[in-house]
């Protein structure tokens, strides 16, 4: 049955329960339900928790579990079988112990299968996957079957290709007989698992039932429960930024086993040299140095500032303090319709549109400007960044009290005089804050530059070259087929962990700026 | 005291003072026309955007057709007359039906050796996908099978292009990719309205192809709704939760601290960073398929829950205390409190939240791209463990791509994703408006 | 000294220069009239206060002596204010330069968020008063001497004058107003946010002002009222309907509502 199936049937049991719980609770105060300690609904509730929650705790366990369990099974049967088969072929065979080498062509196929086996991880994916397909189709077949089979009589991948099942290679006799241990190993975990669903979904059935008094502060029990589910709930967005974390850190500590520290973070020349699957990791993988990645990512960012920076804040000035309702009521959510569009379509519009003018106006005033260069990817995301920039210094503006603008203007101040010298230095962090997390948005944004910035990574000035940031080589080195564990792929991991902590650095301090400021008017 | 160190206000008070008025005036207009100035070129990139979109766009709408006489032959499809479905779907059948009655129709002999050069370029100008899409209409209907029936079939790319005006004639024959012979035809067929442009429903219906005449949003589609499904489903129930406890129950503490700066902070953390996590987490160590809607789903799910999060919250703020005092006044729980009056009064906030939260999600592309939604996927998925793309996906996947036909699907697709964004947020707005309470 | 302290009596039986004179005014805001046509003349050197329940239009009659409720969208003014000889409602007069003649410090100190002496610098700055440093120095000494503030913050004019007391705030606020040397200086309910003693000091300093600012005051203390005003003018329900010499209004009012509303009948 697969794991839906079973949520479903201890749904229902617990559903089940839980009326049962609701009509016992109804019955033991023969139906004066007021002189219950809580309304009869909570009764059943409290069924239910008790017989669901500990079943479907332990089912997730154990299918979390089982497939670990599973590999170890599989893998320490083979290594056994493989270690055995080859010796004895060795003591039959003329060839003795020595010659056991890597990519020995003379020694026998199940010693080079072993070897294989033993030394490369992705050989062992390989024959597990193969292993479980095996099994899966072993799982199919009816006792005749599996009798000639064993025999002998029949071979096992035309079979399997009947079963629907197709092999890739011929599996020798330690990859059928792991797939009949890994079969036990299945069905024993099954039986597992029935068993203890049934044992926890009875108990957890019967204790609280039997519980179930008037005086039973059901509603409470119930309360407490729900209170666990919701700090679970809560705790899941802390989780995720561990999870963003470790997970990143791992496999940027895996990439640190091949590339020295200082040679990413200080490296001058970016040159991965990509490597196809399966070959052996060469000492020459390529050079991995963050700083052109690191310079094109604020170069382009920088561009997108001055852009979005001026255009927003005196947008934002403008709808806070001039502007009339009607006009706000229109220009603002028009303003903020540009935050709406998703990233891929402003990529698109640098791709197709702003990239080939920027280079035909550059041509025709003598400018060579290259179509994927700094300033179609700066400016463009400069257009995305205006209404971060504008709605938050609009909010912000906003909230400089009333009572200074009056103070000023009952001063004889003109409005702009007014703006420029009490309200926007009062309004300066905020002003800051937002500038900061516009620069954020800008680091990590990735779909503009991976259209419009190139690939080539440049330590260039010029704004008219094609520069590459840090997410454009996140996305090109996980995109295609590659290897994973090579620093190829696993130097993505590295740029991400720098690229988040740049931009948690950022963003912390721009909202405990925007934070103090909210306090000091409050 | 006071009044003596001071020269009596009165005295300047009286004569006329210059205020430099008329600079400071300019000052003034100046400065009030630079935000002039900024709102205007705020909306002249947006028009521009638009426009840059919808003008390159509203021709995939749009697919140039030719309408055949078809006889569908049943020694030709079906020579063993057995109907067997298997049979039917060799689609190099359907092609000895098409080509002919095509050449005939532009006045090419079948037959004709000398003419076999010809024909080769005429066969260019309908599409390939064309064959198949007659297979797809017998085999949802066999007993079509041995009449005569008249069909409007895809023509190529390159000639869909050419009759929408995107390809020159003015260019050199060399260079272009649709020479003078077939023009010739094209013109003839157009003239006797054989050749036509009809509504490209196919757009919304195929899944990826290298063809654009074949290529469609429909498996992009449908992976974008398995995700905002499992969006749907995972990050309003989760988001909720997480907010009540910490708008309600939390006490104020170092811990609820640090759990608020960190929702804040990774509703600001670049989307490809959580591409990065889906990868290592949900592919790599618990296994989930490769290209499936369910890792999509989840990614985003972890992406929105900060939006709602911080959304649910506010609206659970705006709540007066004083509906809690009244409910608690009566002897409900805090539960009960909390349940049965403060949600209630927040779903209209929270529903505003859940769904501007999705449009975001359904714009994002650079987490996708890392859990490898960038897959050719032909058929629909019907569950989300397929393989499968999603719109902007889709949008990064075409825009790539170099045939001309492309770059107008590229725009369409874009319109059609700014359709269901618009939407989304339309009703987020309409839903404030209709249920917003001021208390 | 001596020669300063008000005599009320005496002053409020001769008739001085009027320097403000008001007549029908009416205000909306909105479809909703706050003002039922005012008269009202403020006479020159003289402490005008403004007295009445809340939301009878005090406030909002005070804030159209500088035009500041053409800050608010949906505020219309009718009638006519002549300061001078010139009304301020006529469309060319400068609103900038009537309020550099006209002052306001409002209910809640509101220093700008700026050093003690920049605050007091920027009204003489924006207008250009000033030739040089020395004498905007001069400008801003002489500013808080006028305002009574100068002992007690001359060593720290460059810490923030947020950081004043509330009622140091206030009289910061005033002293700026000064700096700009207007010749009316208008105050909205100065000492609502004030305690006792710092609320002394204020009315102290608006009775010292007198001699060189004509003063209109807003205030809901009829005893802040008779103790600062030579004359009172009692607002009701957006009409003028008693004024004259603040002895007179509160010894022997000619109108019922007066006499209730001084005898805290209503209020």
């Amino acid at each position: 049955m697969s794991p839906l199936w079973l949520l479903a049937v201890i749904f229902i049991v617990a559903l089940t329960g839980a009326i049962l719980g609701r009509s016992r609770a109804i019955g033991a105060v023969d139906g004066e339900v007021s002189t219950l300690h809580s309304r009869p609904g909570y009764y059943g509730s409290y069924v239910f928790i008790w017989t669901a929650i500990p079943a479907a705790l332990f089912m997730a366990a154990l299918l979390i579990a089982q497939p670990f369990f599973n590999r170890s099974v599989v893998h320490d049967h083979l290594f056994g079988a493989y270690e055995s088969g080859c010796q004895r072929s060795l003591s039959f065979g003329k060839s003795n112990a020595a010659i056991l080498k890597a990519g020995d062509e003379n020694a026998p196929q199940i010693c080079r299968d072993w070897i294989e086996f033993r030394d490369l991880e992705t050989r062992q994916d390989l024959v597990q996957g193969v292993v479980r397909n095996v099994a899966d189709g072993l799982a199919l077949l009816n006792k005749d079957e599996l009798t000639k089979l064993r025999a002998g009589l029949v071979a096992i991948r035309p079979m399997m290709a009947q079963k629907g099942i197709a092999l890739a290679e011929d599996v020798s006799a330690p990859i059928v007989s792991a797939a009949y241990r890994l079969n036990d190993a299945r069905s024993r975990a099954n039986f597992l698992l029935y068993g203890g669903l049934g044992i926890l979904l009875l108990a957890g059935f019967l204790g609280s039932y039997l519980r179930i008094r008037p005086a039973l502060r059901a509603r409470n029990l119930v309360e407490a429960n729900i209170r666990i589910a919701l700090i679970i709930a809560s705790s899941i967005a802390v989780l995720t930024t561990v999870g963003i974390v470790l997970s990143m850190l791992f496999e940027a500590l895996n990439f640190f086993d091949h590339v020295p520290l200082v040679d990413f973070f200080f490296g001058t020349v970016w040159d991965p040299r990509f490597q196809s699957v399966g070959r052996q990791v060469s000492s020459e993988g390529g050079q991995f140095g963050l700083l052109p990645l690191l310079w094109g990512t604020m170069f382009i960012s920088l561009v997108a500032l001055l852009v979005a920076v001026p255009i927003g804040l005196f947008a934002a000035i403008y709808m806070a303090e001039y502007a009339t309702r009607p006009i706000r009521a229109v220009a603002k959510p028009m303003l903020e319709i540009l935050a709406g569009i998703p990233t891929i379509v402003y990529g698109f519009f640098a791709l197709v549109t702003v990239g080939p003018f920027l280079r035909d106006a550059g041509a025709s005033i003598g400018l060579s400007i290259s179509a994927n260069s700094v300033l179609t990817a700066g400016f463009v995301m400069g257009i995305m960044l205006i209404p971060f920039i504008s709605s938050l210094s609009d909010d912000i503006i906003s909230a400089v009290p009333q009572s200074l603008r009056d103070g000023s203007l009952g001063l004889g101040a003109t409005k702009s005089e007014t703006i420029k010298q009490v309200i926007l230095p009062a309004a300066l962090p905020g002003i800051v804050a937002s500038i900061l997390l516009a620069a954020s948005r800008a680091i990590g944004e990735t779909m503009i530059v991976v259209m419009a910035a190139g690939i080539a990574a440049n330590l260039t000035a010029n704004p008219f070259e094609a520069v590459t940031t840090v997410t454009v080589k996140i996305v090109s080195q996980l995109t295609g087929d590659l290897e994973f564990n090579s620093p190829q792929t696993l130097v993505a991991f590295a740029l991400g962990i720098t690229l988040f902590f740049i931009t948690l650095g950022l963003n912390v301090f721009a909202l405990h700026i925007v934070r103090k400021y909210r306090e000091q008017y409050d | 005291m006071t009044d003596l160190s001071v020269p009596p206000a009165q005295s300047t008070a009286q004569m006329p003072r210059d205020y430099g008025l008329k600079k400071r005036y300019a000052s003034e207009a100046r400065f009030k026309l630079y935000g002039m100035i900024a709102i205007g070129m705020g909306l002249l990139f947006l028009t521009l955007l638009f426009v840059s979109i919808i003008t390159k766009g509203y021709t995939a709408f749009e697919q140039t057709k030719i309408q055949l006489s078809l006889t569908l032959d049943e020694k030709i499809l079906d020579p063993a007359g057995t109907r067997d479905p298997k049979q039917l779907a060799k689609a190099i059948r359907y092609n000895k039906i098409i080509e002919p009655a095509f050449y005939q129709a532009i006045g090419l002999d079948p037959k004709d050796k000398a003419q076999k050069a010809d024909r080769k370029l005429a066969k260019k100008i309908i599409s390939r996908g064309a064959a198949i899409e007659l297979r797809d209409m017998v085999l949802d209907n066999p007993d079509l099978i041995g009449t005569t029936q008249s069909v409007w079939i895809l023509a190529s790319g390159d000639v869909d292009s050419f009759v929408k005006g995107q390809i020159s004639r003015q260019t050199d024959e060399k260079r272009r990719q649709i020479k003078d012979k077939q023009i010739a035809w094209i013109d003839a067929l157009l003239d006797q309205g054989i050749m036509d442009k009809k509504f490209n429903s196919g757009l919304f219906t195929f899944g990826a192809s290298s063809r654009p005449e074949t290529a469609g949003i429909g498996v992009a589609v449908i992976g974008s709704l398995f995700m905002m499904g499992i969006v749907l489903v995972l990050a309003l129930p989760i988001g909720v939760a997480a907010s009540i406890y910490l708008e309600e129950f939390a006490p104020k503490n170092k811990w609820t601290d640090l759990i608020e700066v960190n929702i804040n902070n990774l509703a600001a953390v670049p989307s490809i960073v959580f591409g990065l996590l889906g990868l290592a987490v949900f592919i790599n160590f618990a296994g989930l398929p490769r290209s499936a809607s369910i890792v999509g789903g989840l990614v985003l799910t972890l992406m929105t829950l900060p939006t709602i999060i911080i959304a649910t919250r506010s609206a659970l703020k705006a709540v007066p205390p004083s509906i809690r005092e009244a409910a608690l006044g009566v002897g409900a729980s805090k539960t009960q409190t909390i349940f049965h009056h403060v949600l209630p009064l927040a779903s209209p906030g929270i529903l505003t939240g859940t769904i501007i939260g999705l449009a975001q999600a359904l714009g994002e592309t650079a987490p996708l791209l890392m859990i490898g939604m960038v897959a050719f996927v032909k058929d629909i998925p019907v569950s989300p463990l397929d393989p499968a793309t999603a719109l902007p996906v889709q949008i990064y996947m075409w825009a790539g791509a170099a045939e001309r036909a492309f770059v107008e699907r590229t725009s369409a697709a874009i319109l059609i994703l700014l359709a269901f964004l618009a939407i989304m947020n339309i009703s987020a707005v309409l839903l404030r408006r209709r249920f917003e309470r001021r208390w | 000294m001596q020669d300063m302290t008000p005599i009320n009596t005496a002053e409020a039986s001769e008739r001085r220069a009027i320097k403000i004179s008001a007549k029908e005014v009416t205000v909306h805001y909105g479809a909703k009239q706050a003002l039922f046509g005012v008269d009202l003349d403020i006479e020159e050197n003289q402490v005008t206060s403004l007295i009445g329940p809340s939301g009878c239009g005090k406030s909002t009659f005070l804030r159209c002596l500088n035009r500041m409720n053409d800050t608010i969208d949906i505020c219309s003014v009718g009638g006519q204010i002549r300061l001078g000889d010139i009304n301020i409602y006529d469309p060319k007069v400068d609103v900038v330069e009537l309020r550099a003649r006209v002052g306001m410090v409002f209910q809640k100190p509101n220093p700008f968020p700026k050093s003690i002496f920049e605050n007091i610098a920027y009204g003489p700055r924006i207008h250009g008063l000033c030739r040089d440093k020395s004498d905007m120095e001069e400008v801003v000494v002489s500013s808080l001497q006028k305002a009574g503030l100068f002992d007690e913050v001359k060593d720290r004019l460059d810490e923030p004058g947020t950081g004043l007391s509330g009622g140091q705030q206030q009289r910061l606020c005033i002293a700026r107003a000064i700096a700009v040397s207007p010749e009316v200086i208008l105050m909205d309910e100065p000492c609502s946010a004030l305690d006792p003693i710092a609320t002394a000091k204020v009315e102290e300093l608006i009775d010292e002002l007198r001699e060189n600012y004509t003063i209109v005051i807003v205030t809901h203390s009829m005893q802040q009222a008779a103790r600062v005003s030579q004359r009172t003018a009692f607002f009701h329900l957006g009409n003028i309907v008693e004024e004259g010499p603040t002895e007179q209004i509160f010894t022997m009012p000619k109108d019922q509502r007066t006499q209730d509303y001084i005898t805290g009948r209503f209020g």
